[in-house]
């Protein structure tokens, strides 16, 4: 069973060929700003609050889940100057568990939707299935695109699966995952922002997390480009989330830089710019924990839920 | 030949090595379990190095294979860098590896001539890494709108069979000039130059070449240099000091996939030579047009 | 149990100050002329300050040449030339300098901090660039010493002798590496003049000789002005002059040299175009007119200093370049942020701030980043001109600061004219993305060093020299060994 596509987009690609090394050189330039003392502490407290924490794994339980979002409530007992994360990550049915667990807390419910990670059922499936998380309560959907749709240069369905999938969120907003590791080339990760943001993303996302390479800084720095032309020509912003592959504390503020650099002070908010990861924050705590104290920690000292 | 040692003098036992292949990065044995005796002057016993199998030359051909891609786009500055540590690496075990060739019969003099020497090739072949393209690449200057240049790209996994008269030089000058072009290489040393050979893998392996880049195999040059010929992922076979009849079996054994072929003479005459390099590179001609 | 989400509104984070420390080793009160392996002061007894031109504060003294010093160092290389140098097999040479590369990535970090310092580039400048790039050129040479065989076919090559060197400012410790490199691969030995405003790391430079253990005359440093640079030039027993520097002092060094048989290389200014256009990689073209004309406060011979931009893109790319600027962060050099350090000097400062006023009396409009900047010391914001003319001076003459001229093109035959219209030669640069376009463009740029799709790359194997008035003779590559050899 196919749905007609009512919902449509009116594409208007154009190509903006993106120089690989270039990209290299400036991301590796970002990379050497040295953020230190008071920025430093800022700087990793906002990381934090851009958290999507995520646990999308075939084994989740509602066991799991109580205790991911019991984290991200509460990282870490004995400061009481942290935030909580912006988000928690989960397969279609364990949303209804996040929520209950996550009330009365402002921590958004995000489901990764449509097939995740690969995408490939029908139409009619994708839209059931984020139908489905959003009836059960989820903020936000993470929707994949078809890739090999794209790859294949069918553009106008990729931006009409998009758009269709916008519709049947309803109130909740979409994040559009891209995949940039089956993508090849940082042309086509431009390409495919575009595309994306045109046919009504709130965020772009670059992976699913679940190949290598995920979010490597160079597809970051493209896709953050893409989103600053894009507000250019439209006055809107869209979001950005990397996600997948942001090992550590350093990596998550080489990230913000970026974001500052390229978008500006606008998109330091959870609200533009998130940062989808499950064992990152206890890195971030650590670094906090270091500026504190003046020591180096271990993970020891940090919850491991 | 009795494999007695000498007695320990005095109180302290010293602790013997055992000699193992660097292979994939990793010193192992071989996977046949068997072992070589390694005699010295007068028949003295000195110890065992490994009987290499072919199974151990399959091994190592993969782990070269593994190790071509990222060698070969290695830039010519580091592998420079990594040649020249290399020899810093020798020059600091010269007083060692001059006992171990004198223990397999070399003289005192020529030991030493033959530490400095090696280490100076190493030094010498890490000065052409960042050169050699200049000297044999070009822009030529066809006749129709395009420009049309040729560059030298390594051949891959090639194979070297070293000769037992310099123990470790001529491991040294056959390796040295297939690694700095970006390939990955398989020596084999045999009799009594397996020992040095053994030794300079220890060498080797600090010196920070990515694993599987060298690697050192010693065993007997009739149970392997068919092997070697005939492998069909290996791209090139040097030799050193074959006699006709291997020269000619080589040759037959290398058609079966058009491996390219050297063989080289007993003692090498002149073992600086850029054309060495040349010899393990293809060429490759690009051509694109000039125009709007 | 709600806590407070972090404001919706994007975050004002700036970034703390983050020193480079410079607390691991120390600079001797003042630093004697380096000859004959040993260090003396000038036979005058006189010398000269140098100033950290972001605090304005002295950081030593150093001795100031008079013309019985140059003679004295001229002699002692000489003399290491015929005793000693000359006769070394290239093996042997090729270790020592193999030595002093490695000893330059030992002292890296202290000789990044010095040479920011003293000439007031940023910290991540001379210790991703700088720095590296001269242990990089030491490395290259050093394997030519015991090959040069190979490098002219058909040609039998022996060194040339005593070799007189004049470096300038900009690159001070990176100059000395790619004069000083070839000259004593090729076998010649060399008395180096840096330049009077920094001296220091030729002179941290001549330490490390000592440490290196080369012979004794083979390399000398003589530091001094004009007059210094002058004694050395018309010194009778030079078998080869080189220098870097203004393309005045250039053709005056040649006239000097007229009449004698002495050989010399010149490697001068430029006003070099940065030509982009329509089908380019936008945002890296951006970035290269960033890298072309404000790396090492565009105090750089082969700067990107006239942007020359294709019409149907120029508003676009004008936009995201205001844009980037902003991201620029003037200040001190030993900042590990700091984008834009100190001008070298107050003069030179005062130089590019004429510039500024003759540009806009011109008629053209000027545009600068409204970043703070520290009040002492030497320092301009980043700049560009908009509205100019083929014909004003900020076109056609070198400004060597952090200022660009934006002109607009049609098409790509009038990109070269305009690229072309100049009496220098040095360097260009193209930005496309069409593989044929970059071929016919760098084919038709009257330059010695073209970039395409990058800008202000430089590696010592790859040949770096102008044309017309921007010099000849070439450094870096089997290329730049022709000036060190007599080839017979």
């Amino acid at each position: 069973m196919s749905s007609s596509l009512a919902v449509s987009t009116k594409l208007n690609l154009q190509a903006h060929p993106v120089d690989e090394v270039g990209i290299r050189e400036r991301v590796a330039r970002l990379a050497t700003r040295s953020i230190k003392k008071a920025s430093k502490v800022e700087g990793l407290k906002l990381a934090l609050s851009m958290v999507d924490l995520t646990t999308l794994e075939g084994a989740d339980t509602p066991g799991k889940v109580r205790q991911l979002c019991t984290k991200a409530i509460h990282l870490h007992s004995g400061r009481k100057d942290l935030p909580m994360v912006a988000a928690v990550c989960v397969y279609p049915t364990m949303v209804r568990i996040a929520r209950e667990t996550l009330q009365g807390t402002p921590i958004q419910v995000a489901a990764v939707a449509t097939a995740f990670p690969s995408g490939m059922n029908p139409l009619a499936v994708k839209l059931a299935d984020t139908r489905y998380a959003v009836g059960e309560g989820a903020h936000e959907i993470d929707m994949v695109i078809s890739r090999g749709d794209f790859l294949r240069g069918e553009y106008q369905r990729v931006a009409d699966e998009i758009s269709q999938v916008k519709e049947a969120c309803g109130k909740a907003h979409l994040k559009v995952i891209l995949e940039t590791g089956e993508l090849g080339t940082l042309d086509r990760v431009r390409l495919a922002s575009d595309l994306a943001m045109q046919a009504g993303a709130d965020f772009i996302k670059t992976s699913t997390g679940k190949i290598q390479p995920a979010a490597t800084p160079e597809v970051v720095l493209v896709m953050l480009q893409a989103i600053d032309d894009y507000y250019r020509k439209t006055g809107k912003r869209i979001g950005m989330k990397p996600a997948g592959g942001i090992a550590n504390a350093k990596a998550a503020l080489n990230l913000l830089i970026m974001v500052r650099e390229i978008l500006g002070p606008a998109w330091l908010t959870p609200d533009l710019f998130r940062i989808g990861a499950s064992k990152l924050p206890n890195d971030m705590l650590m670094q906090l924990e270091k500026e504190r104290t003046g020591v180096y920690q271990g993970l020891d000292y940090f919850s491991n839920d | 030949m009795s494999r007695s040692r000498s007695k320990n003098k005095g109180a302290r036992l010293d602790v013997r090595k055992t000699y193992k292949m660097l292979m994939g990065g990793a010193f192992v044995r071989s996977e046949s379990g068997r072992a070589l005796d390694v005699e010295g002057p007068g028949g003295k016993w000195l110890g065992y190095v490994c009987r290499a199998s072919r199974k151990d030359f399959r091994n190592a051909v993969v782990a070269a294979r593994k190790a071509v891609a990222g060698w070969s786009n290695t830039t010519a500055y580091l592998k420079g860098q990594i040649l020249y540590r290399a020899a810093e690496m020798l020059e600091g075990r010269a007083s060692g590896f001059r006992e171990v060739l004198q223990s397999t019969g070399l003289s005192s003099a020529v030991a030493q001539a033959e530490v400095s020497a090696a280490t100076d090739l190493l030094v010498y072949y890490a000065g052409w890494s960042d050169k050699f393209l200049q000297i044999f690449g070009s822009v030529n200057p066809v006749s129709s709108p395009h420009f049309n240049f040729s560059v030298t790209e390594p051949m891959g996994v090639v194979a070297y069979v070293a000769g037992e008269k310099r123990p470790l030089l001529d491991l040294v000058a056959g390796l040295a000039p297939i690694v700095v072009g970006g390939n990955a290489v398989i020596t084999l040393s045999t009799g009594r130059a397996a020992v040095a050979a053994m030794e300079l893998g220890e060498v080797l392996a600090t010196a920070d070449f990515p694993p599987g880049v060298i690697n050192l195999l010693c065993g007997l040059r009739e149970e392997l240099v068919g092997q070697m010929a005939t492998h069909m992922d290996v791209n090139a076979l040097v030799t050193q000091a074959g006699d006709s009849k291997e020269t000619a079996m080589c040759r037959q054994a290398c058609a079966l996939n058009l491996k390219r072929f050297f063989p080289r003479e007993s003692i090498s005459k002149g073992d600086e030579d850029p054309y060495r390099i040349l010899d393990t590179m293809e060429i490759k001609t690009t051509w694109h047009p000039v125009g709007g | 149990m709600t806590k407070t989400k972090i404001a919706t509104k994007g975050l004002d984070w700036s970034y703390a100050p983050a020193p480079e420390s410079a607390d691991h080793f120390q600079l001797k009160g003042q630093y004697g002329l380096f000859i004959g392996g040993k260090f003396f002061p000038a036979s005058s007894g006189k010398r000269f300050p140098t100033i950290n031109p972001a605090t304005e504060k002295i950081l030593a003294h150093v001795a100031e040449a008079g013309a019985k010093d140059v003679d004295q160092a001229v002699r002692a290389a000489r003399v290491a030339y015929e005793k000693v140098w000359r006769k070394m097999p290239g093996r042997e040479r090729g270790k020592y300098l193999y030595r002093i590369a490695r000893i330059l990535q030992e002292r890296a970090r202290e000789l990044a901090v010095v040479e920011s310092m003293d000439g007031g580039k940023p910290i991540r400048e001379s210790r991703d660039v700088d720095i590296p790039l001269a242990a990089a050129h030491f490395f290259y040479h050093a394997g030519w010493a015991d090959k040069l065989g190979y490098a002219f076919p058909g040609k039998t090559v022996q060194p040339l002798g005593v070799v007189g060197q004049i470096i300038p400012w900009n690159f001070p410790l990176l100059m000395v590496a790619w004069k000083v490199a070839p000259a004593l691969a090729c076998g010649n030995t060399v008395v180096l003049k840096p330049a009077e405003t920094t001296p220091l790391t030729a002179l941290l430079f001549a330490e490390i000789c000592q440490e290196a253990g080369l012979p004794d005359g083979v390399f000398n440093c003589i530091t001094g002005a004009g007059a210094t640079g002058a004694a050395l030039v018309n010194h009778a027993g030079l078998d080869k002059v080189a220098f870097t520097g203004s393309t005045d002092v250039g053709k005056a060094i040649q006239k000097s040299l007229a009449g004698r048989s002495t050989k010399l290389t010149l490697e001068l200014g430029g006003k070099a175009a940065n030509i982009i256009f329509e089908d380019a990689a936008i945002d890296q073209a951006v970035e290269g007119i960033i890298n072309g004309i404000f790396f090492n406060q565009g105090h750089v011979c082969c700067a990107g200093s006239r942007l020359l931009v294709q019409e149907s893109v120029e508003k676009e790319v004008v936009a995201k370049l205001k844009a980037r600027m902003a991201h620029l962060i003037v200040g001190d050099p030993l900042d590990k942020n700091t984008d834009i350090g100190a001008i070298n000097s107050k003069g030179q400062r005062d130089r590019i701030r004429d510039y500024l006023k003759f540009g806009q009396e011109e008629g053209a409009e000027l545009f600068q980043t409204s970043c703070s900047i520290p009040q002492k010391g030497y320092f301009i914001r980043p700049s560009f001109f908009t509205k100019v003319a083929q014909s004003h001076r900020i076109v056609q003459e070198e400004i060597f600061g952090p200022v660009l001229a934006i002109q607009s093109f049609r098409t790509l035959d009038e990109a070269l004219e305009k690229a072309n219209n100049t009496p220098y030669g040095l360097s260009g640069g193209v930005w496309t993305d069409k593989g044929a376009k970059i071929f016919k463009v760098t084919r038709g740029i009257k330059a010695g060093v073209i970039w395409a799709n990058t800008f202000n790359k430089f590696d010592p194997s790859s040949p770096f020299g102008g044309y017309k008035e921007s010099g000849y003779g070439r450094e870096g590559g089997r290329h730049g060994l022709r000036a060190y050899l007599e080839c017979l």
